[in-house]
C-alpha cells in the first residue's frame, strides 16, 4: 500500500500531512523577517527622527483607518523614476515600524499618500476632505464633511495608546498622561489633518545614498 | 463497501438547504452592494456625503459579503452534502451543524451592521472586529470536527478526492484566520493589530493570497471533483493527475502571498520567493483545470443541453484563464505596471465571478434539484441566467484590463525632458467610460442571480413547469 493509499484510509494521518505540508511556505517566509538584521533598514542618527504619533495623529490615523481610506489610497512608494517623481523619495520599512495595522494599501484609486505630509496646507486638506471636487474636479472621492462636526471620543485616547505601547510602540507615562488633555475639544477632521501632515516627514534622505540592499 | 448506505430521507439535509438559500440571497446581496460601490466611482456624487454608504465603508462590506456571506454559505451547504455523499454516512452531529448554520449567519449580521458604521480592523479581507473574528474562529472550527467526524464514521474504505480538498481548505484557514487576526483590543469594538508594518504587510498578505488559495480555490476545487463528475455521470478523468493537484496546491499556494508586496519595503528575497513559487503554481493549477475538463471526455455532447454543466465547465475556463494570469501579474516587470492598478481588481473578478460564482451556481441548481427532489423550474431561465452572468462577467474582465493597463502606463508616462505627461487627476479622470463599463458587467451579474432565485423558489414551490419539460428533465 502506497503512503498516499494509507492517507486517503486514515483521516487524522492525511490531516496531520496536510498541517505539515501547508506550514512550511508561511514558515519559510515570515520567520525570517523577525531575525534577519536588515528587514528594517538602519539609520543614522541625523536621518531617523521616526516617532511614534502623537495622541491627536494616532486618533487622526483611527479615523483613516475607520473610513477605508487604504481601500484608494496606497502608503508605499516604489523605487520607480515616476514615482520619485510623483510621489517623493521610496518608502522604507523603517517608517512603518509604529503602524498597527500597516496601511500600505494595495490600490490606487487615488493617489500614494506616503510623503503626503506637508505637501499642502492645513487649510487646503480640510476643504479636500470636505469636498474633494471643489479643488479637484476630477475626483472620485466621497466627500467627509461631517468629520469637521464629530469631536474626538477623548476618554478613550489614553486606552488607545496604553494598548499600542502593549504591542510594542514606545510610549512613556508622560505620552499617556497628557493624551486626554491633546485631544480634547478637537474635532475628527483636526485629528486626520494631523495624521496627514506627519506622514513620510519623519525621514531626512541623504542624496544618493542607497537604502535597499 | 456500501453495505448500510442511507437512504436518500436519511441524509442531514434540511441543513444543506438552508445554506443553499442563504448562499444564493448572499450572491444577491453580495453583488447589490458591490455594483453600488462601482457607481460610485463611476459617479462619485452617489456617496451622498453619507458616512454610512461611502466607498470606504461599503466596500468591505462588499468583499466580506462575498467571500464569506456567500463563498462561506457555498462551501458549507456543498460540504455537508458531499461528505455524506460520499462517506455513505449521515452528518456526525446535526446539531452541530445548526450551530454553524446560525452561528455563521449571525457573522455575517454582524458583518452587515459593523462595516458601515465603520467599525474595522482595517486589514483586506479581515476587516471584521476582534468579537466577530472569535466567532468566525470558533464556528469554523466547528464546521470543520463536524466534517472529520463524518468522515470517520464513513462505510467507505477510501475518503473521496472532495473532502481532501475540503480538509485542507479548513486546517489552513484555521492557521491563517488565528495568526492574522491576533490583536489587543482597546473596546469590544477597536482593537490594534500585534504585527506592524513591514511584519504586518507579509502577514496580512499570507492571509490575504490564501484567503483565495484556500478559501477560494481549495474548497470549490473540493465542489468542483464531486460536481462535474456526478452531472457528466463520468468518473473522475485521471485519479493520479488529483494527486498531483492536491499536494501541489497545498504545499505551492502557501508561498504566493508575498508577491502582492513586489518592489515595496519587504526584503527584496521575499518577493522574490513569492513570484517564483507564483510561476510553478501554473502546472498544478492547470493540471487540476485540465482534470476537470477530460472528465467530459466522450460526454462533451452533453454541454449543448446541459446547462448546469455549462456553469461548470465554463468555471473551469475561468479558473485555467486566471491561474495563468496571476503568475503573469506576478513577474516583476509586470508587476511594475499592473500593481496598484484595476488590473489587480480584474483578475480578482475574472477569479470571483467566472470561477467561484460560476462553480458554485452551477453546484446549487445541481443540488436544489436532488434535495427538494423536484425537476428546475425553468430551464430556459438557467441558460438565460448562464449568458447574462457570462456575458456580464467578460464585460467587467475586459474594462478592468483596458483601464488597468491604461492607467499603468498613464502613471509612469514621461516625455523627453523626463517630465511627467498626466497628473494624476488626469489618470482618473480616464478610467471613467471603464468605470461605467464595469458597473453594467455587475447589473448583469446581479440580474442573473435574481432570475436564479426566482427560478429557485419557484422550482422549490412545485409551481407547474412551463413547456420545456422535456429539456427540463435532463437538467
Amino acid at each position: 500500500m502506497t503512503f498516499q493509499e494509507k492517507l486517503e484510509k486514515n483521516v487524522w494521518g492525511l490531516i496531520i500531512m496536510v498541517a505539515l505540508v501547508v506550514s512550511v511556505g508561511g514558515i519559510v517566509e515570515i520567520v525570517p523577517l523577525y531575525y534577519l538584521d536588515n528587514t528594517i533598514e538602519k539609520l543614522s542618527q541625523e536621518e531617523d527622527s521616526i516617532r511614534p504619533y502623537t495622541a491627536l495623529e494616532q486618533e487622526g490615523r483611527d479615523i483613516y483607518v475607520r473610513e477605508g481610506c487604504y481601500l484608494c489610497h496606497s502608503q508605499m512608494i516604489r523605487p520607480f523614476r515616476d514615482e520619485k517623481e510623483r510621489y517623493g523619495h521610496y518608502s522604507l520599512a523603517a517608517e512603518s515600524k509604529y503602524d498597527h495595522p500597516f496601511q500600505w494599501g494595495s490600490k490606487r484609486t487615488g493617489p500614494d499618500l506616503a510623503r503626503v505630509g506637508a505637501k499642502y496646507s492645513d487649510k487646503w486638506q480640510i476643504q479636500h476632505l470636505k469636498a474633494p471636487r471643489s479643488l479637484v474636479p476630477e475626483s472620485v472621492m466621497p466627500g467627509y464633511p461631517f468629520l469637521a462636526e464629530n469631536l474626538i471620543d477623548h476618554t478613550l485616547t489614553e486606552r488607545k495608546l496604553r494598548a499600542l505601547a502593549a504591542v510594542g510602540v514606545p510610549y512613556s507615562e508622560a505620552d499617556f498622561a497628557g493624551a486626554e488633555e491633546a485631544v480634547k475639544g478637537k474635532t475628527e477632521m483636526d485629528a486626520m489633518v494631523a495624521y496627514l501632515q506627519v506622514l513620510g516627514t519623519m525621514v531626512k534622505f541623504q542624496e544618493g545614498k542607497d537604502y535597499r540592499e | 463497501m456500501s453495505e448500510g448506505k442511507p437512504d436518500e430521507q436519511q441524509y442531514s439535509f434540511t441543513v444543506v438547504k438552508w445554506f443553499s438559500i442563504a448562499a444564493v440571497l448572499y450572491l444577491i446581496v453580495g453583488a447589490l452592494v458591490g455594483d453600488f460601490i462601482a457607481w460610485e466611482l463611476a459617479f462619485p456624487a452617489l456617496n451622498f456625503d453619507n458616512p454610512y454608504i461611502s466607498f470606504g465603508r461599503l466596500r468591505p462590506l462588499h468583499t466580506n459579503a462575498v467571500i464569506f456571506a456567500f463563498g462561506g454559505s457555498t462551501l458549507m451547504a456543498t460540504a455537508y452534502y458531499i461528505v455524506q455523499r460520499t462517506c455513505h454516512v449521515t452528518l456526525w452531529s446535526e446539531k452541530l451543524a445548526w450551530f454553524t448554520f446560525w452561528g455563521w449567519n449571525a457573522i455575517v449580521v454582524g458583518a452587515v451592521v459593523t462595516f458601515p458604521l465603520g467599525l474595522t480592523q482595517g486589514k483586506e479581507y479581515a476587516e471584521l472586529i476582534w468579537p466577530l473574528d472569535i466567532l468566525i474562529a470558533v464556528v469554523w472550527l466547528a464546521f470543520t470536527f463536524n466534517f472529520i467526524m463524518t468522515i470517520v464514521n464513513r462505510k467507505v474504505s477510501h475518503i473521496y478526492v472532495a473532502n481532501w480538498f475540503f480538509l485542507g481548505m479548513m486546517v489552513m484557514i484555521t492557521y491563517l484566520h488565528v495568526v492574522n487576526s491576533l490583536a489587543v483590543p482597546v473596546t469590544l469594538t477597536h482593537s490594534y493589530s500585534i504585527y506592524s508594518g513591514v511584519h504586518d504587510a507579509m502577514i496580512q498578505w499570507w492571509w490575504g493570497h490564501n484567503a483565495v488559495g484556500f478559501f477560494l480555490t481549495a474548497g470549490f476545487l473540493g465542489i468542483m471533483y464531486y460536481f462535474i463528475p456526478k452531472q457528466a455521470n463520468r468518473p473522475v478523468f485521471s485519479y493520479r493527475l488529483s494527486v498531483l493537484h492536491f499536494w501541489a496546491l497545498m504545499f505551492g499556494y502557501v508561498w504566493l502571498g508575498a508577491h502582492h508586496l513586489q518592489y515595496t519595503a519587504l526584503p527584496d528575497w521575499a518577493g522574490s520567493l513569492g513570484a517564483a513559487v507564483s510561476m510553478a503554481m501554473i502546472i498544478p493549477s492547470w493540471g487540476g483545470a485540465i482534470n476537470g475538463m477530460m472528465t467530459l471526455s466522450g460526454a462533451w455532447n452533453k454541454l449543448r443541453d446541459d446547462y448546469v454543466l455549462r456553469f461548470l465547465v465554463v468555471s473551469l475556463a475561468f479558473y485555467a484563464m486566471s491561474t495563468f494570469e496571476g503568475p503573469v501579474m506576478s513577474i516583476k516587470t509586470v508587476n511594475a505596471l499592473s500593481h496598484y492598478t484595476d488590473w489587480t481588481i480584474g483578475h480578482v473578478h475574472s477569479g470571483a465571478l467566472g470561477w467561484v460564482a460560476m462553480v458554485s451556481i452551477g453546484a446549487i441548481y445541481h443540488m436544489v434539484t436532488r434535495l427538494w427532489g423536484k425537476d428546475i423550474y425553468s430551464v430556459s431561465m438557467v441558460n438565460t441566467h448562464f449568458w447574462v452572468h457570462t456575458i456580464g462577467t467578460i464585460i467587467y474582465i475586459c474594462a478592468m484590463w483596458v483601464s488597468g493597463i491604461m492607467q499603468g502606463l498613464m502613471w509612469r508616462a514621461t516625455d523627453d525632458y523626463g517630465n511627467l505627461v498626466y497628473t494624476f487627476a488626469e489618470t482618473v479622470s480616464a478610467m471613467h467610460p471603464y468605470y461605467v463599463l464595469r458597473s453594467v458587467g455587475g447589473v448583469l451579474v446581479l440580474i442573473g442571480a435574481v432570475l436564479m432565485l426566482y427560478n429557485i423558489i419557484k422550482t422549490i414551490s412545485g409551481a407547474k413547469q412551463p413547456v420545456t419539460a422535456a429539456a427540463a428533465a435532463r437538467v
